[in-house]
């Protein structure tokens, strides 16, 4: 029995995105294409939590289709992994929803449901979330104020390699920095079912102040492979959701 | 779909009333027990019973959690965590949807203050009661995930152990679906974050460590070496070491063997301090026991240790016959 593959970006900031085009408009690209886009906000430990520099972050993520959270450093590890979960579920819902609206009419959601019905709904969704396979680029914005969180970053991405890989579903994960050199971004650990500490070392920061996020964005999309765009989870493999209900 | 946005999460006020939309059941809150990551919990109560209220905006979760307390509650004998009393929905005012779930009121206390205002002597038996839970708990093919100090609760009497929170209970053999840093041993480089008994050991021995070293230090460098520095320095847990050590390195398949392990250190441990108590002085760990009981134990102290190492195997043992009897 085939299963659907959920594609997600991650993508670790520090602030403003100041060059190219809109990242929210990218990320609403990224989600037509089968490709949620999570943003995760990461603050300086005397910054506030409602610091204006971040605000785009949650446009970001609402655009893609996916969820974002603003956290301080300490609290990196355990967000990555939460936010990755909660984007998982929240998509395999949406396409459980799609699923009974077809069955049941266009205004039979998931919350419509009495909750006993609901229960056994969210065990669908539960499985779905353990046995699919899963496809996570994290693009982490290594521009020089983010420079001293790096190795935070790095624990944080290892962290979610050990707890996806404790799925039944297959994993496959790449990093990405940005600004590269001469490109968009650069490539720091190709795809891979795993990450581990030695295999993504971030490249030395790049000056020039400039935070690229949208072009960024656009280029990590295409490192998903031509083919395999447009074909995703959501969209191609809906017939699949029943069989694997049991 | 989009829950971005959604951060504030929920507080009501005593007095407010919670109408459920599915089953029209009323509740009447009457404080607020507690706040996590999904939502609130408080104590209500409706048609003259007290019980907690869990509500959240994340209809999802709530879910999550009453599928495993629905589960839980078609286990055979004591009852595995608070049983569940209703499920539903609840409009606010403005609209809002949240949905919430009634479970039993566990009346009792944090494991902290317990051990503290009753002895030291707790925390092994606690902890053994606990393992019992937990086997059945895994038997029955799921593991308790984000066990913690928090998630802990003693009621009384007679004292019990209980956990409450079901929100990372998960299958053997899937993947944890919540846990907390301190508590697992993923981040402490020492396992995965399958679900396996092992997994519940491990956070289990975390909390005897935490109860000593209440502001959790963090992994450092080589987190094994800290972990294992740490419990060599605490002398309080000195009698539990090798029992903590095992649980730590993933050596124990089963409750049980951890739970025989404690008991058997347990019931040594007690033989040495009598004994040694009444050759030598008490001023060398004057910490260990509470004072009042202090003056009686130095009468005793003139039965032979022998007969008393005896008689505390014996009640001991009755305690757990009497607790087998409450199963
Ligand atoms: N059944 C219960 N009886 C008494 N207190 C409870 C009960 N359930 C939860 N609580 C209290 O509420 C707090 C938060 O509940 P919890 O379920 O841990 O929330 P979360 O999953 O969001 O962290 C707990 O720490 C505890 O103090």
């Amino acid at each position: 029995m085939k299963k659907g593959t959920l594609k997600q970006i991650l993508l670790i900031t520090d602030g403003c995105s100041n060059k190219g085009e809109d990242p929210s408009a990218v990320a609403a690209l990224a989600a037509q294409q089968g490709i949620i886009v999570n943003v995760i906000g990461v603050l300086e430990d005397n910054q506030r939590e409602d610091s204006a520099g971040l605000q785009e972050v949650e446009e970001i993520a609402m655009s893609g289709e996916g969820v974002s959270q603003i956290v301080y450093q300490k609290a990196l590890s355990q967000t990555v992994q939460t936010v990755t979960k909660q984007a998982m579920t929240q998509t395999l819902q949406g396409v459980v929803n799609q699923e009974l609206m077809q069955i049941l009419g266009p205004n039979q959601s998931l919350e419509e449901l009495p909750p006993e019905q609901r229960g056994e709904v969210m065990e669908v969704v539960e499985d779905l979330g353990e046995t699919c396979d899963l496809e996570v680029l994290v693009l982490v914005d290594t521009s020089a104020s983010m420079h001293n969180k790096l190795p935070t970053v790095q624990e944080a991405l290892v962290d979610l390699s050990v707890s996806m890989n404790a799925r039944i579903g297959r994993n496959r994960f790449a990093i990405f920095s940005f600004p590269g050199k001469r490109k968009d971004i650069n490539k720091v650990s190709d795809w891979a079912p795993k990450l581990d500490s030695l295999s993504s070392i971030f490249p030395k920061l790049s000056s020039g102040g400039v935070t690229p996020t949208g072009p960024a964005l656009k280029e990590a999309m295409y490192q998903f492979g031509k083919k395999s765009l447009r074909r995703s989870f959501m969209r191609e493999d809906e017939p699949n959701i029943e069989e694997t209900g049991n | 779909m989009n829950q971005t946005s959604k951060k504030q999460g929920i507080s009501l006020k005593p007095g407010s009333i919670v109408d459920g939309k599915w089953h029209h059941n009323r509740y009447y809150i009457i404080k607020q027990l507690g706040r996590g990551a999904i939502g609130s919990v408080y104590l209500c109560e409706s048609n003259g019973k007290k019980a907690a209220l869990k509500i959240s905006d994340k209809g999802s979760s709530v879910t999550m959690e009453v599928n495993v307390l629905k589960t839980f509650q078609k286990v055979q004998g004591k009852p595995l965590g608070p049983s569940l009393l209703d499920v539903d929905d609840w409009i606010d005012s403005l609209g809002n949807r949240y949905s919430f779930y009634i479970m039993e009121y566990l009346k009792g206390k944090e494991v902290s203050t317990f051990i503290k205002q009753h002895g030291e002597e707790w925390l092994g038996i606690l902890v053994i009661q606990l393992l019992e839970d937990l086997g059945r708990l895994h038997r029955e093919g799921w593991v308790f995930g984000d066990l913690k100090t928090d998630n802990l609760i003693v009621t009384y009497p007679p004292a019990r152990l209980k956990w409450i929170d079901v929100g990372g209970t998960t299958q053997i053999g899937r993947s944890i679906k919540e846990y907390t840093e301190f508590f697992d041993r993923g981040y402490w480089g020492m396992g995965s974050r399958r679900a396996e008994p092992s997994y519940d050991l491990f956070a289990l021995a975390m909390v005897m460590i935490h109860y000593y070293h209440p502001i959790q230090f963090t992994r450092g460098k080589v987190p094994k070496k800290t972990l294992m520095t740490k419990l060599q320095a605490t002398p309080q847990l000195k009698k539990y070491h090798q029992c903590i050590r095992n649980a730590l390195l993933g050596q124990y398949n089963s409750s049980e063997q951890m739970r025989d392990d404690l008991s058997a250190m347990m019931m040594k441990q007690n033989d040495q301090v009598r004994s040694h108590q009444s050759n030598t002085s008490k001023i060398k760990n004057p910490q260990i026991k509470r004072k009042d009981h202090q003056s009686q134990n130095k009468k005793k102290e003139i039965v032979h240790p022998v007969f008393e190492s005896l008689g505390i195997c014996a009640v001991v043992i009755l305690f757990y016959v009497f607790y087998l009897i409450l199963i």
